[in-house]
């Protein structure tokens, strides 16, 4: 066993905090329960400087602009971008696409996509979800019909986040409506200038505005298939895996975290010892450290066997759960803790950490965000421990 | 990184289950339980002969040399099975402190024999327990509660405090269990397990019954004591293990409403939950091994690692008894043998508060 990174890890993971924190300034860091363009912009910008020295794409082989590195530095990456609360962008492309065309990619689809991704000059969103489709996904209804010069896309997408500064959108939709359920689905890229294609917002509660996309006749080229016809729900799975480790979400909460320890450590609100020396106080940060602690492990736990080449499968519905169970908990207690100085958003003056408590509370009823707590809980009883389906 | 176990852990773990499949099925715990000894002299042997009791000491006393991770992985299976007998007390807890705090000369004497099996070491502690010069001979009085296994120990090591105004921190010292003036009393508590209240008489002690030198046993106090709650982690994750084993299996088998209870929804979240907490106690209680191993600062690992040991020995206890149900609740079944040792090694060395409480939170 061995719980430590390599010499030239850590030294990575060195250079990149060094970097972040002397380009990522407190005023531009991304803060729980807001969104703005021009933080998200500001994201973008740090991640053509990430991409400069091959650092953005670290798992992306060399000669697609990649770091041509394991998942041993994709979470380093991951959890130093969201400890260093590095507004999100581009991440949809970098975990969830550019892994599924190195695996299953034409040679000219890796040549037009991967490098965009890499040198962060695209955005991605995702269409998986529909207004009639939450959980049981392989029931989507989103119809792609062969026609004489591509496909035909008709129906819906739901949930879709940064549809609205996307480029592309990588979705499933149903080829072969007769076959079974599972066996019908194919996986596409489309432009999303394509005509037929339009957004109603969908405001989400943490300030994020994600969209409902309407596919209305929308024509699309044969080479905007990725991978084989009808097999698109076992390649989006397997590729879903790529970035379950989860570090970017745990770095965030951490982040968090730390900031409110030292807070505790640091404030005496009513004048008397800090509110660390309240017996109850720090039994709840102590708690939530061994919360802390056993998620990061449990992320690592993941990220450490796609290094080794083994697809993690229960391994990431566990991280994932506990992760999620884990953000609440936090959430709920720093608001205990904070009282009603926790609901002061962040532009108050008198917000404790920029509002981040009142936003990251907000940020942790997002009990559902791939798959609900539940399914991972089915996953882990019928994948992890064998019970029946 | 690496969270795998090496080919020779694995073995270990292999050998080990197997072995204690055939010589220590629950019947053998049952008897050492009813027996009032809550010991098997006959398992005891052979795990000596295994050289379990000597996996982590020196090769010169006849130890295996071997990693604290080795000593985990061995009793993730030894809390599987249930073995009965002062393992954790004697070869880990007590061992670790002659090794650490006694003088070649002691620990000549004491090791060989424990990692042989015929001598049993056991720890005294608290409070009351007071050492004292009176014209020239070193006496011991006081009390202490909770030594494990007093009635077979042959020693007992007693973490004494000075009387006022003598040396200034814990002295340890070593009495013969058999001394004049050394009242063992046992405690009667769950699942029979063997602890006493120990009364000393002002037992005077030869000269050499100080471990190492007068207050100077702190150190290897807490180091042994270190060791002891890893590896009372790892008994503790082993059990909970075959709890989830068990009821997995059970719900299989199981039929309500004509079909098997692992199909409810409601009986797989608990198992998952059961298995998170599995898979976060392995993975807490192997980082304080490791980092012991590598002579890293170790104590919040093995603070938090305690701290979840306590909530997946409850998590166990209560996942256990819900699906196994009305059967449960009955004493031919073997589930409350997991839970009566889960309160146990729950109260051992400190419960989950008591370790919150160590942890740093600055």
């Amino acid at each position: 066993m061995d719980f430590d990174f390599t010499p030239e890890q850590s030294q990575f993971k060195d250079e990149l905090r060094e970097f972040l924190r002397a380009e990522v300034p407190l005023e531009k860091q991304e803060v729980f329960g807001q969104w703005s363009e021009e933080q998200y912009q500001f994201g973008r910008e740090i991640n053509r400087q990430l991409a400069a020295r091959n650092w953005l794409a670290i798992g992306l082989p060399e000669k697609y602009g990649g770091g041509g590195k394991g998942a041993i530095e994709r979470g380093i990456l991951a959890e130093e971008l969201g400890y260093g609360r590095v507004p999100k962008a581009g991440f949809i492309g970098l975990g969830i696409v550019a892994p599924a065309i190195m695996a299953f990619g034409t040679k000219d689809q890796k040549d037009l996509y991967l490098s965009p991704i890499a040198k962060g000059e695209v955005e991605y969103c995702q269409g998986f979800s529909e207004p009639n489709v939450g959980s049981d996904l392989a029931s989507l209804e989103l119809r792609a019909e062969r026609d004489g010069d591509g496909y035909v896309l008709n129906g819906a997408k739901m949930f879709t986040s940064y549809a609205f500064q996307a480029d592309y959108i990588y979705l499933l939709a149903r080829t072969d409506p007769q076959a079974e359920k599972h066996r019908g689905i194919s996986l596409f890229i489309v432009d999303m200038k394509t005509s037929g294609i339009s957004l109603q917002p969908l405001p989400y509660i943490n300030g994020e505005m994600a969209a409902q996309v309407d596919f209305d006749n929308v024509c699309l080229p044969w080479s905007s298939l990725i991978g084989e016809e009808n097999r698109g729900w076992y390649q989006a799975m397997t590729t879903l895996d790529y970035e379950r480790s989860g570090l970017g979400r745990y770095g965030s909460v951490r982040r968090v975290f730390d900031d409110i320890t030292d807070f505790c450590n640091d404030s005496a609100p009513d004048g008397g010892q800090p509110l660390a020396e309240h017996p109850l106080v720090r039994h709840q940060l102590a708690d939530r450290r061994l919360g802390m602690e056993t998620w990061k492990l449990l992320c690592w736990r993941v990220a450490w066997l796609q290094s080794t080449g083994s697809t993690p499968n229960a391994e990431a519905s566990i991280a994932f759960l506990y992760g999620t169970d884990e953000r609440l908990r936090f959430a709920e207690m720093a608001m205990e803790v904070l009282g009603p100085y926790a609901t002061l958003r962040n532009g108050s003056g008198q917000a404790p950490l920029l509002g981040n408590i009142e936003g990251i509370h907000r940020e942790a009823m997002h009990l559902h965000g791939a798959g609900t707590t539940e399914i991972h809980r089915n996953i882990i009883a019928q994948r992890g421990l064998g019970m029946p389906r | 990184m690496n969270f795998s176990l090496t080919s020779e852990q694995q073995l270990l773990r292999n050998t080990a289950r197997e072995f204690l499949a055939i010589e220590c099925p629950t019947s053998v715990v049952r008897e050492a339980e009813e027996s009032g000894v809550g010991h098997a002299p006959d398992l005891w042997r052979k795990m000596a002969d295994l050289g379990w009791m000597g996996i982590c000491l020196p090769k010169k006393y006849g130890g295996e040399e071997s990693l604290l991770t080795d000593q985990t992985v061995l009793f993730e299976e030894v809390g599987r099975a249930l073995v009965p007998g002062p393992l954790l007390s004697s070869s880990v807890l007590a061992a670790q402190i002659v090794l650490h705090g006694g003088t070649d000369q002691q620990k000549e004497t004491l090791l060989p024999g424990m990692i042989r099996g015929e001598i049993i070491l056991t720890l005294a502690r608290g409070e009351r327990l007071e050492t004292s010069s009176q014209s020239g001979n070193l006496v011991l009085s006081g009390d202490s509660s909770f030594v494990r296994y007093a009635g077979s120990a042959n020693q007992i090591i007693c973490a004494t405090r000075p009387a006022i105004g003598a040396w200034p921190d814990t002295t340890l010292v070593l009495v013969d269990g058999q001394a004049d003036g050394v009242i063992k009393t046992a405690m009667e508590s769950i699942a029979n397990y063997p602890q006493f209240l120990v009364e000393f008489d002002d037992v005077s002690l030869p000269d050499d019954a100080v471990l190492g030198e007068i207050a100077e046993g702190r150190v290897a106090l807490e180091l042994a004591t270190q060791r002891a709650t890893v590896i009372q982690c790892a008994e503790t994750l082993g059990r909970a293990e075959k709890v989830l084993d068990m009821v997995v299996e059970y719900a299989g088998m199981r039929q309500q409403f004509g079909q098997p209870i692992g199909t409810f929804q409601a009986v797989q979240h608990r198992c998952a939950n059961l298995k998170v907490a599995v898979d976060s106690g392995r993975l807490l209680t192997y980082q304080a091994a490791w980092r012991l191993d590598q002579n890293l600062r170790a104590s919040d690992e093995i603070a938090m690692a305690k701290a979840q040991s306590g909530t997946l020995s409850r998590l166990a206890t209560e996942t256990g008894h819900s699906i196994f149900a009305g059967i449960s609740f009955t004493v031919e079944h073997d589930m409350h043998l997991y839970s009566d040792r889960a309160k146990i090694a729950e109260a051992n060395l400190g419960d989950t508060e008591y370790h919150l409480d160590q942890m740093i939170v600055d």
